[in-house]
């Protein structure tokens, strides 16, 4: 039953959200910001974790396929489809999940809780135009960018990790990664991670928007907002696998 | 003019009140008095359709606020001032930034209006020096005073305060009560204060409605209030002179 009335609350701010999206002087400021705070901020450690997603899976593709049978540019074909296809996309929402899910629940969940949404609405704003609407935005425009920047780094990790490892050369590295590439792949990660970036700030403003209770409440709306974030992404990766693949 | 009107509340099984029916005649400052928890916020956020009640009405301007379309209800809210409990001033931003950010969404005033509006507001609640201050180095009766301006900014026809005193020493709540007198007497404002302070009351109310036992339990007068026998009544403000004597 409680998973029901959960599931109403949050179509109906999605619902409220979208009637409201057409209030574009309202949120045009507030959405500069989200785009710099979801997508730029997130730069630095997107970029530390393609990097060294690309250089593990190099280094370890090279110790699991160590034959005299098989070429060194399969290594370089099996890291570039896994980053394209999963690695860039699921790791980065994961990663992202907890900063920017936690950022965005914490933000709102503060501001429920100290009436700060509630003087918002008293002046006459419509507060979910100004708070949800920019940061769900931010996250869909935001999160394909992100994915490119990972699938980069990862290629760019994995590359150089054969390289300084004296394991794989990068000609060879780089003519599996071509041989294999279907712009499909790419595709496919973008779709995803639209839809990753949709579940993280829609599930953070959810929670964020509806905390109570104080300090511990806002506490309890992160968390969730976090857990519920990586569960939802790894369900959406399997269901979008399943229909698109 | 203010009607409220059989109004009546309950969260899941728990009730707050029926059967509450006062109004609020312009130019007045009501004050709404009971104990903790017996629903005076709620009914300050009713006035202004931040929450719907189970039954009733309330009438603002010849219209039930609660039949009002989502885009109406909030250009009614724009008629409103409110100065909440914690202040709630955006903590992202600074004092300046605070009392200007209605201005800056709801008028087309230009920077140099801006400003001078904001510099008159803080000004008159004397804070004109903590323009450039971030809200949390303010103590509380700056947050206070700086939520007053923010809350008159847009020259509201009615303000809300709610427990404007609580939480600040009784020369700063003196302060706060000097305040909402001189805006209600000066600008002609229609004032609501929700407030368990009797001090205050007995400072800057023209009528007193006193909420208990889920109902609206007395409203008057401050000068009947001083006469009422009603036993709950009597009660509460003994209580509340005992607690200032002490």
């Amino acid at each position: 039953m409680r998973v029901f009335k959960e599931l109403g609350k949050y179509s109906s701010l999605l619902y409220q959200g979208l009637r409201s999206s057409t209030e574009f002087s309202t949120y045009r400021k507030n959405l500069f910001q989200e785009l710099v705070k979801v997508g730029y901020d997130s730069v630095p450690i997107i970029i530390l974790v393609g990097i060294f997603t690309g250089s593990v899976m190099t280094l370890q593709s090279a110790y699991q396929l160590e034959s005299a049978f098989i070429p060194l540019s399969t290594i370089g074909a099996i890291v570039s489809q896994s980053i394209l296809i999963e690695l860039a996309a699921v790791i980065s929402g994961l990663v992202l999940a907890g900063k920017v899910g936690a950022r965005v629940a914490t933000e709102l969940g503060t501001m429920r809780v100290s009436e700060q949404i509630d003087a918002l609405e008293s002046m006459g704003f419509n507060s979910v135009s100004f708070l949800v609407v920019p940061r769900v935005l931010a996250g869909i425009l935001m999160f394909p960018v992100i994915y490119i920047v990972a699938s980069v780094c990862g290629l760019a990790g994995g590359v150089a990790a054969g390289y300084f490892s004296g394991q794989v050369p990068p000609a060879d590295f780089l003519e599996g990664a071509r041989m294999y590439f279907y712009p499909w792949d790419v595709a496919f990660g973008v779709v995803k991670s639209f839809v990753f970036g949709f579940i993280i700030t829609s599930i953070a403003c959810y929670k964020g928007y509806f905390a109570t209770g104080g300090a511990e409440g806002v506490g309890n709306s992160t968390t969730q907002a976090t857990v519920l974030g990586c569960i939802y992404i790894l369900l959406a990766d399997f269901i979008l696998a399943a229909l698109l693949l | 003019m203010i009607e409220i009107k059989n109004l009546k509340k309950s969260f899941g099984d728990l009730l707050v009140w029926e059967g509450v029916s006062f109004t609020i005649e312009e130019g007045d400052i009501t004050a709404i008095i009971g104990r903790s928890g017996c629903g005076k916020s709620v009914l300050l956020k009713h006035i202004n359709a931040l929450l719907t009640p189970d039954e009733g009405e309330i009438i603002i301007d010849e219209k039930n606020i609660f039949d009002l379309d989502y885009v109406d209800k909030r250009l009614l809210r724009q008629k409103f001032g409110v100065l909440f409990q914690g202040s709630a001033l955006f903590d992202s931003i600074n004092t300046f930034e605070n009392v200007a950010f209605p201005l800056r969404y709801f008028t087309n005033q230009n920077e140099e209006e801006i400003h001078e509006n904001v510099m008159r507001a803080l000004r008159y609640v004397n804070l004109e020096n903590a323009a450039q201050q971030e809200t949390a180095e303010l103590s509380g009766g700056m947050r206070k005073r700086v939520g007053l301006a923010r809350a008159i900014i847009l020259e509201p026809k009615y303000i809300m305060y709610d427990e404007p005193t609580s939480g600040l020493d009784p020369q700063t709540a003196d302060e706060i009560n000097g305040l909402i007198l001189d805006m209600a007497r000066q600008f002609d404002v229609t004032s609501i204060v929700v407030t368990h302070d009797m001090h205050s009351v007995l400072e800057v109310a023209d009528k007193v409605a006193f909420l208990d036992q889920q109902k609206l339990s007395w409203f008057g007068t401050i000068d009947e209030m001083k006469q009422s026998n009603q036993k709950d009544l009597v009660n509460f403000i003994t209580a509340s002179e005992y607690q200032i004597k002490q």
